[in-house]
């Protein structure tokens, strides 16, 4: 399977990317160019973490318009698989590919830190290989995440399961504290209506190696290999 | 065609949390600006286009503002003024 993982001018965690697809999960990975109109026949996006554009005007909102991202819109809309972590979130809500917007931290701080998530569907074709209501642990390393979107767009994301995964507090993280940026209702991911695209802040692909810590990121990419595969 | 300048602010949606304002609402009244009540912050742009008239520089605002300047789920924005150049 080929994932392809584009490079806007300020992504910097494309190359953790590549490494959680090609070392930890054995598959194929090629950059692509935001220049480029060309996904290299890649069967699954990535739109990595980091600074497109050096956050101007919106965080990804200038990546937005890339010339790549038409092929990887089109992509979309065929039920091709679109991940965007971070940044890659940021771009793909900007893009329209998902409802709703990410705004700056309610501390006005860039939070870098492992948190805690729970996984709300395990259903979908990134998640299956998680179960409903797992307590996982990933970084976020972001100053812009406060997920936000009108009542009538979070009742439906919530009704309809879209909502897969939400910050959660744990032993470690107090009740008050989880959430790392105020995002409402504690989204932390989020997936389309059909199920092929998925935003989410925290990074699944710096959790791969347990020399890292906890792999907890891996079975995301897994999840998407038995899907993509299948 | 002529040339226009245009003005246009752009806002965070009223009742949207806005932890930049109320950052800076706290500064004033540190410094003892007791009488604000609240700030918003946002971004002030000036374009410098060409149009046949004013109302076509509008027009064409509009669509930037609602295609990339601001963003509909969280913004509003205001042409605060055109002017021929």
């Amino acid at each position: 399977m080929k994932f392809g993982i584009v490079t806007f001018p300020g992504s910097n965690c494309d190359y953790d990317a590549y490494r959680a697809v090609v070392d930890a999960l054995g598959e194929e990975a090629v950059y692509l160019w935001h220049k480029d109109h060309d996904l290299q026949g890649s069967d699954v996006v990535i739109l990595p973490g980091g600074f497109s554009y050096g956050d101007y005007l919106r965080a990804g909102a200038i990546a937005a318009l890339s010339p790549v991202m038409r092929e990887v819109i089109q992509h979309a809309r065929r039920g091709g698989p679109v991940l965007g972590i971070c940044n890659g979130f940021q771009i793909a809500c900007e893009a329209r590919l998902l409802p709703g917007a990410l705004l700056r931290n309610e501390s006005l701080k860039f939070v870098c830190a492992p948190i805690t998530l729970r996984v709300e569907n395990a259903d979908t074709r990134f998640t299956s290989g998680y179960e409903r209501g797992q307590l996982i642990t990933l970084p976020v390393a972001h100053g812009d995440g406060r997920y936000s979107a009108d009542e009538e767009t979070l009742d439906r994301l919530e009704g309809d399961g879209h909502v897969v995964f939400r910050y959660a507090p744990d032993r470690l993280q107090a009740e008050e504290s989880y959430n790392p940026n105020g995002s409402m209702r504690d989204i932390a991911g989020i997936v389309n209506r059909e199920g092929n695209v998925l935003g989410m802040m925290p990074h699944p692909e710096r959790a791969v190696d347990p020399v890292l810590g906890r792999p907890d990121g891996l079975a995301l990419f897994e999840s998407l290999l038995q899907h993509v595969a299948a | 065609m002529s040339r226009f300048r245009v003005a246009v602010q752009v806002v965070p949606r009223r009742g949207l949390l806005d932890p930049q304002g109320k950052a800076v609402a706290d500064a004033l009244h540190t410094l003892g600006f007791a009488a604000v009540a609240s700030v918003h912050v946002g971004r002030y742009l000036v374009l410098e286009l060409d149009a046949p008239d004013s109302d076509g520089a509008r027009a064409m605002t509009r669509e930037m503002c609602e295609r990339l300047l601001a963003n509909p789920v969280t913004e509003d924005f205001h042409i605060a003024e055109v002017s021929a150049e």
